[in-house]
């Protein structure tokens, strides 16, 4: 009983200073910026890093991060909290959210607003044009703060291609190889030589757009919400043939949904990973033998498709400006922190060295040059390969510009369960890419039902 | 029993308003926002609703994985209840029995009633997961290329095996109490008449026991139908494909994670109506072959 009281005591006595200290935060202390992120460690960490920097380069605002668990979690949770009128300032939202965000009407404040009536500026056209034209509107107008994009690539540990009489700098380039590749692992008794994290994003979004075939029509969704998708095509028909055979010999083993496949090759159990470029610094911490040990080469692709490959897109997530709720609005020194914080973000430095931390992409061009510059690829071979097949191909087509469904999340669980129904022998490549078609053209026409108004 | 009459109304009124405060509050209120929202069509932020009738309901009875998911929720309740029910049955019979420590293995069998749903499955997770879990590396060592991850039927089977293990403590507490119930001289009569223990069981316990059984039917098929989501969501998050997700983990996905909140409310309805119309089909017709 005195133990309870004494409890009371010392919370009454921390509460009043925070009570007293309150209005003195209203009239003159720093703006607080709730800032929901979905990054956990070692990512989390480095971005709520960067958040504190800014928090100690001035002193009129104050950025609060909150760890609100996965991406989808967190997209999730902020649009809850909106409904609710507790919207977080800034939410970091996938790509995958964009197109759902994009239509959010007045739940969201889009960049270009932003920054015009704070009067902040960004120089966007510093901005590399995959990452610049997959958060913009099609007159180029921002509509959210590109910050970490990724893009996929593959992985490979070395060892295991040493044990297997492969040469562990030399990595397969096309399909053909990949399969040989793990082949020759498998014999060498590897229980897993290839799997793959986020497994609709690396083997139909990226495989798609690396030879230039839209997944959905209007350009991938860009040309407006009537879109429709375009999965069940030749290209993927073949891709996917090409995965359940391999899955068949024992060649490709799932790894699980969204970024399930990470640990696998974290933990040295997988050979080969297709992966986001951002895992590498988990990679480079987890994976036994260390940076040493890990092989970074672009994606494969089929070498008798023509043009191919071109450019592969981002993934990632970029920061999206919130309204607080259907009836609330921000006020101008609420604004004005955010847009202080986006220009904070958008520093060479900073985004430089968010980039040689952790394998996102370095947004801008002049943080690719000063990060180059400083001989970082040099001593980090394989740090450059997201950037530079990123770049590849001189054109951004329609199917490499990035994707924009809205219900993206839903349609990605729908090619996920359609995926794991091919695999495990109940349907072959081509039912499985129809059904996903059925399935996600449900979802993109309810979405189009309830946000044309 | 001695009845007590209360002299006004005010009195019996008041002693009645917290439950009703609570009836209303988390059951009635909510209730009637599912029925409301099921009506509905809005978008993710809530911005903008249309009124579309029956139109939510009509998608979800038209569609096939909605009526799979229900075929799969009965397979997987009566599993679960038949499981639960009989293995807590078993153990109850045992342990009411005169042996050394029962006491111990009373308080052991008890144990896991105390464990939250998501923890059990994550024990489960960490026996039976391919590449972590103890039984799962025996079983692939042995060459049972065991996978739950990507086999649908073997995801089943453990959400199934997860969600009646954390059952059978509850069921296992209420049997024991029932046996003990059963007055010695009906089973020593029973002895004396010259019939088998096996006999004696099925022809003396088990009637006497069947209100015990039916009650705890009905709580295990609600316990399957309703309080399995945290298995599931810490097990397989209702793959691979389709394969363990069961209506109420279906609610989850379309309202929570897709945010299509008109039909989930409808799914939530059209839930609540089958459980009620089970319920009512239980008390009205098992209870009648229930020897009281």
């Amino acid at each position: 009983m005195l133990r309870r009281r004494q409890l009371g005591l010392a919370a009454a006595g921390t509460l009043a200073p925070v009570a007293l200290a309150a209005p003195a935060l209203a009239q003159g202390g720093p703006t607080e910026i709730q800032f929901w992120h979905g990054l956990a460690q070692p990512l989390g960490g480095l971005l709520e890093a960067i958040a504190n920097d800014f928090n100690n380069s001035q002193n009129r605002a104050r950025v609060v991060s909150t760890f609100r668990g996965g991406y989808p979690e967190t997209m999730v949770a902020a649009i809850a909290a909106f409904r609710a009128g507790t919207a977080p300032h800034i939410v970091q939202m996938f790509e995958v959210g964009t197109g759902t965000m994009m239509a959010a009407g007045r739940a969201i404040k889009p960049l270009h607003e932003l920054l015009r009536e704070t009067n902040v500026n960004i120089n966007f056209d510093d901005y590399l044009p995959a990452v610049r034209g997959y958060y913009s509107l099609a007159d180029g107008r921002m509509m959210s703060m590109p910050f970490n994009s990724s893009t996929a690539i593959m992985f490979y540990n070395k060892d295991a291609f040493r044990r297997a009489g492969l040469n562990p700098d030399e990595a397969p380039k096309t399909w053909a190889e990949v399969r040989q590749a793990a082949q020759r692992i498998k014999a060498a008794g590897h229980e897993m030589p290839f799997t793959t994290a986020w497994p609709t994003w690396t083997q139909i979004e990226q495989q798609s757009a690396i030879h230039n075939q839209e997944i959905a029509s209007q350009e991938n969704g860009f040309g407006g919400l009537n879109t429709e998708l375009r999965v069940n095509n030749p290209l993927m028909q073949r891709h996917f043939t090409n995965l359940l055979e391999m899955g068949r010999e024992g060649t490709f083993r799932w790894g699980g949904r969204d970024s399930a496949g990470d640990a696998l090759f974290a933990s040295g159990q997988a050979a080969i990973v297709h992966a986001s470029s951002g895992a590498r610094a988990r990679f480079v911490r987890e994976v036994p033998g260390g940076v040493a040990n890990i092989g970074a080469a672009m994606l494969p692709y089929y070498e008798d498709v023509p043009g191919a490959p071109i450019n592969s897109i981002i993934g990632g997530a970029s920061f999206w400006a919130m309204n607080r709720g259907p009836n609330a609005q921000r006020s101008a020194d609420e604004n004005r922190a955010i847009a202080e914080f986006f220009a904070f973000l958008a520093r060479p430095e900073v985004a430089a060295k968010w980039h040689t931390d952790t394998g996102f992409l370095p947004v801008t061009r002049s943080a690719y040059e000063r990060v180059r510059q400083s001989g970082f690829y040099e001593q980090n071979p394989g740090a450059d390969i997201p950037i530079q097949q990123l770049l590849r191909g001189d054109r951004m087509t329609g199917a490499s510009r990035g994707i924009r469904l809205g219900g993206f999340v839903e349609i990605r669980v729908i090619m996920q369960e359609e995926m794991e129904r091919a695999l495990q022998g109940q349907q072959a490549a081509p039912q499985a890419l129809q059904n996903m078609t059925t399935r996600g053209n449900a979802v993109l026409r309810n979405f189009e039902r309830t946000n044309r108004g | 029993m001695r009845k007590v009459h209360f002299k006004g109304i005010a009195l019996p009124y008041l002693l009645l308003l917290p439950q009703l405060v609570i009836t209303g509050l988390f059951f009635f209120w909510p209730a009637g926002m599912a029925v409301y929202q099921s009506f509905l069509r809005e978008d993710a932020f809530g911005l903008s609703s249309q009124f579309v009738g029956w139109e939510n309901y009509a998608d979800v009875l038209s569609d096939p994985t909605w009526l799979e998911s229900a075929a799969r929720t009965g397979v997987f309740s009566v599993s679960v209840a038949v499981l639960a029910l009989g293995v807590a049955l078993f153990l109850a019979v045992q342990a009411d029995k005169h042996i050394r420590g029962a006491d111990t293995y009373k308080t052991l069998l008890i144990w896991p009633y105390a464990v939250a749903p998501a923890l059990a499955a994550v024990l489960w997770l960490f026996m039976f997961h391919p590449n972590i879990g103890i039984f799962g590396r025996m079983l692939n060592a042995l060459g049972i290329p065991w996978d739950y991850r990507l086999n649908g039927g073997q995801a089943l089977t453990l959400v199934i095996l997860a969600s009646a293990w954390k059952q059978v403590s509850y069921n296992f507490i209420f049997f024991l109490a029932g046996l003990q119930s059963i007055p010695r001289a009906v089973l020593e009569a029973a002895a004396i008449d010259g019939a088998s223990p096996m006999r004696r069981f099925w022809t003396v316990v088990f009637p006497l026991l069947s209100p015990t059984a039916f009650f705890l039917l009905v709580v295990n098929l609600v316990y399957a139908f309703f309080d399995t989501f945290g298995v599931i969501h810490s097990l397989t998050q209702g793959g691979p494909g389709k394969s363990t997700e069961t209506l109420i983990y279906r609610v989850y996905t379309d309202g929570v994670m897709n945010l299509n909140l008109g039909s989930s409310a409808a799914q939530s309805v059209i839930l609540m109506i089958i459980v009620v119309v089970l319920t009512a089909v239980q008390f009205r017709y098992v209870e009648r072959k229930v020897h009281y």
